[in-house]
């Protein structure tokens, strides 16, 4: 059987042919193994680094399967679920902070075990690139009991994820698969083969496995000891655990990407390369120990496996020489083995003594965002914020923001602090379309229900941004680019029981500011919903450029407090302040420098 | 699937052949699609082959880079600090960024001289600030290394038609280092960008090629664009400035409150102008311009006067 696969960015490539070889990120190949494997429902909410893997998997037939973007990771998870029980191979994709939201479902479906296979890959963000903090999902493996995978590099991705789906139903447990920011990104050569023929199953009868009721679920946690136990089993004699023999002074156990860490740095040693961080094959491991002098555990984040093996009783190093934090790379891998005394110090090389700027992500020129942020500062309100591009006005010039917790948390926290009273400023919570959708309603109708008095600004650029730019309930399309119904935000408040609302123009500053502080001031809940579309999303967003006539620049800086990356000092001087200039490659003519500009001085380039 | 044996025996060696190359810019300059050129054409040629991005952020401006390594076996998807062979920098600073993880003994730098400011070097209000871009200028840095090539890329896609081409520039100087046969490069850039824009990039791909036949020929003449100048220039400031309020004139209107750039101005209790931060003021002078009442004086001293 052939299939067009055409990834994102790349041209359309035949990959039916068996045994080809094709560049792939940890991400392709993940959707590739579940194509592979047979799946036919997937769902997920777009999440760095895990967004490419649901987007990759809607580019295979529409006959093989239906991908979809969820509200949110739990619904994602739900519909998995359920395509499980009507007999349909099933995925679920989330970053690691996407599982904390699924995890109610997650806890108690590992209880009933599944019909067709399912997969959930959890791709964990080490080193914090960009999420809003690190957890270890291997953590959730222990507490939902659920065997988890966990790749080194494409090949593994795509082979453990299409392995998943028959490990999935032969021992009747959901499987965990765990990436990590370096597997999903990372783009390596894969051999790829054809689609198994994996025939629907028939749905179930059998409420005693499938309602969660007390008795039920009584007689199902045994079942999953009974599991845990089977799957050790299985591991201490499946492919999954490799032993590479090597030097028998040092042994290394060791898994994911810091698995080709160790390989790089430490060549010689004797390596134990687990493919499932839970449970562990106990009676391998306790083989491995005893045919070295020294072991140690290379894992990222929590001492999760390290742990494990010294409650064995087994004598292991690791978190004394490796980091818990922070991803790992060749050379701090190289330097925890210097400090354990295994390796021997390369010497440092002299450094160059160069300097160069900060560069953090920035909002884009012309963002919708910019406008909502400068009036906030104007009114001086206290900000709850929330997840999503407009996090970056946290941060100078915008500095707007006061607090941001996680998906949806800003109306919640901005509801407290109201309760909590003394505050003197208005209490305002910033929250984008996308954000709102997935966690926002609860915590809006909780507002209205309880009568407070704070202001939501709904960020609406009809798009998730963040993420680079996906669909969602409110932009009227599919994951797959089909037109469906759009959520109409309004209409939704309304329904909720808001009774101020105001749509507002985010290239107006004026209008803003104004309708900003009406909201402000209304006792009660009042939302603004500020109406502009993304810059870069769908489609890339470009006007008139504008520039500064600099006769008239007196440089009071007004324009640079936008933050906007196209405003920058020019050569000029005024009064001991520099000029400003606007970069027209940049410039997509916004105007919102122009409105703040004290003297008039920036007006659109001329034709 | 294809897992090798569990036994203890089936030994996996490194081989010590890998090339390491790092790619690095701006979000939104093309650094992916430079480094998944490279990596392609790496396969073309038989080589295992890795490349690792971070790209959660690579839309908004931020740093970008991407690791390639190629070799017979390639472990690590990413390069040791200063192991890098080839230093490819979209971007000057950007360049001077990542320095130190090019091979000192034996590493070739090829940079773009362009500048791109990012925001944060420009958010100095004080009097007399300085940009806060670097101010290494290519001829300190080359003088220094192994191997290495400062060109105006965008110069030169500007020239060509189109400024965001400047990354192929680049591609055509790293072909002339990296000894893979020309028409590989040729057919996977055609294969890789826009059809539309296929002529373009190859023009732009014979360019950057060009760019380095030419600076080899000229043997030891400088493998450098011209030495740029520092984008600003520092401006002698000698005067100090002080915020005069007339409180009695002042009917509390707010207009100042509302202009000032710095938010250093309120409102107290007795609806009054009051100064919170003296240290944010940056004498602009915007207040004093807008008071419907006079209220608000900019007086300036010279530093001489005020350490008299």
């Amino acid at each position: 059987m052939s299939v067009k696969h055409q990834s994102k960015t790349e041209s359309v490539e035949e990959t039916g042919s068996k045994s080809e070889q094709l560049p792939m990120t940890g991400n392709e190949a993940i959707a590739r193994g579940a194509w592979e494997g047979g799946v036919r429902v997937g769902a997920a909410y777009p999440g760095t680094p895990s967004t490419e893997i649901m987007e990759n998997l809607a580019l295979y037939p529409k006959e093989d399967l239906s991908a979809q973007w969820s509200t949110n990771e739990k619904v994602a998870f739900d519909v998995a679920i359920g395509a499980s029980f009507a007999g349909a191979r099933a995925i679920t994709s989330m970053k690691h902070v996407g599982l904390n939201v699924a995890s109610d479902a997650f806890m108690s479906m590992t209880y009933i075990g599944v019909n067709a296979g399912l997969v959930l890959v959890v791709c964990d963000d080490p080193g914090i690139h960009s999420s809003q903090n690190e957890q270890d999902s291997r953590l959730y493996s222990r507490m939902a009991m659920t065997p988890t995978l966990e790749p080194s590099d494409a090949q593994e991705a795509l082979d453990y994820t299409k392995l998943a789906f028959d490990l999935s139903e032969r021992f009747d447990s959901p499987i965990m698969v765990r990436g990590t920011t370096r597997l999903s990104h990372t783009r390596s050569i894969v051999n790829v083969s054809e689609r198994d023929n994996v025939p629907m199953k028939e749905f179930v009868e059998n409420p005693d496995k499938n309602v969660m009721i007390p008795s039920n679920a009584r007689t199902s946690h045994p079942k999953l000891v009974r599991r845990e136990e089977n799957f050790r089993e299985f591991l201490n004699t499946s492919d999954l655990t490799r032993w590479e023999k090597g030097s028998s002074r040092i042994g290394v156990v060791t898994l994911s990407t810091a698995y080709t860490y160790v390989k790089e740095v430490l060549p010689e040693a004797s390596v134990l390369k687990l493919g499932c961080s839970y449970p562990l094959p106990d009676e391998m491991i306790k083989k491995f120990a005893a045919c070295v002098d020294r072991l140690f555990v290379v894992e990222e984040l929590e001492p999760i496996i390290e742990n494990e093996i010294q409650a064995m009783g087994v004598q292991v190093e690791g978190k004394a020489f490796f980091s818990r934090m922070g991803e790992f790379s060749p050379e701090s891998v190289r330097d925890s083995f210097v400090r354990s005394g295994v390796l021997e110090t390369e010497g440092d090389e002299p450094e160059w003594d160069v300097y160069a700027p900060p560069r953090p992500p920035v909002l884009c020129a012309g963002c919708p965002h910019i406008s909502s942020y400068m009036s906030l500062r104007n009114l001086d309100a206290r900000v709850a914020g929330d997840i999503g591009c407009y996090t970056l006005a946290a941060v100078r010039p915008l500095s707007s923001i006061d607090t941001c917790v996680s998906m949806g948390s800003s109306i919640g926290n901005a509801i407290g602090m109201a309760k909590a009273g003394g505050q003197t400023r208005p209490i305002v919570a910033t929250i984008g379309d996308s954000t709102m959708l997935h966690s926002g309603i609860p915590p809006l109708i909780d507002a209205v229900y309880n009568n407070v008095n704070i202001t939501v600004i709904l960020l609406d650029n009809h798009i998730t941004a963040m993420t680079g730019g996906q669909n969602h309930a409110a932009t009227g399309r599919s994951l797959s680019g089909d037109k469906t119904h759009r959520v109409d935000f309004e209409t939704l408040f309304e329904a909720i029981g808001v009774k101020w609302i105001r749509r507002a123009d985010s290239y107006d500053l004026g209008a803003m500011l104004k309708t900003f502080r009406e909201a402000t001031e209304f006792r009660g809940v009042s939302v603004v919903i500020s109406d502009r579309p993304c810059v870069l999303d769908p489609v890339r967003i470009r006007g008139e450029t504008m520039m500064v006539r600099a006769e008239n620049c007196t440089a009071c800086q007004s324009c640079m407090n936008l933050g906007c990356p196209a405003l920058v000092w020019s050569d000029e001087w005024y009064d001991g302040h520099h000029k400003v200039e606007i970069n027209p490659d940049s410039c997509i003519g916004c105007s919102m420098c122009a409105q703040v500009c004290s003297t008039n001085s920036i007006v659109a380039v001329p034709r | 699937m294809s897992i090798e044996k569990n036994e203890p025996g089936s030994e996996l060696k490194a081989v010590d052949d890998v090339k390491n190359v790092l790619i690095v810019g701006v979000g939104g300059q093309g650094v992916i699609m430079v480094s998944k050129v490279l990596a392609r054409i790496c396969q073309l040629q038989g080589f295992s082959v890795k490349q690792s991005e971070v790209h959660g952020m690579a839309k908004r401006g931020g740093t970008v880079f991407s690791h390639v390594r190629f070799g017979s076996r390639v472990w690590s998807p990413t390069i040791p600090k200063g192991k890098s062979d080839i230093l490819v920098a979209l971007e000057w600073a950007e360049g001077l960024r990542w320095l130190n993880h090019l091979n000192k003994k034996t590493g070739t730098l090829i940079a773009d001289t362009q500048h791109i400011i990012p925001p944060f070097a420009h958010l100095d209000r004080k009097r007399g600030a300085q940009s806060g871009y670097s101010t290494q200028l290519p001829s300190e840095i080359l003088e220094n290394l192994y191997d290495g090539y400062a060109l105006d890329a965008t110069a030169i896609a500007t020239e060509i038609g189109n400024y965001r081409i400047s990354n192929t520039v680049l591609l055509g100087t790293l072909s002339a280092i990296l000894d893979f046969p020309v028409e590989v490069w040729r057919k996977v850039i055609s294969e890789m960008v826009p059809s539309k824009t296929v002529d373009l990039n190859l023009e732009a791909f014979e360019a950057g090629r060009h760019w380095v036949e030419q600076s080899r020929k000229a043997g030891e003449a400088p493998k450098q664009a011209p030495v740029l100048v520092p984008h600003v220039t520092p401006q002698p400031v000698d005067e100090e400035f002080e915020l005069i309020l007339t409180l009695e004139w002042c009917k509390g209107c707010d207009i100042c409150v509302k202009v000032c750039p710095e938010r250093c101005l309120i409102l107290n209790a007795e609806q009054k102008v009051e100064l919170t931060d003296p240290d944010a003021c940056t004498g602009c002078r915007i207040c004093e311009w807008l008071c419907p009442d006079f209220a608000i004086d900019v007086k300036k001293t010279t530093q001489a006067a005020v350490s008299a």
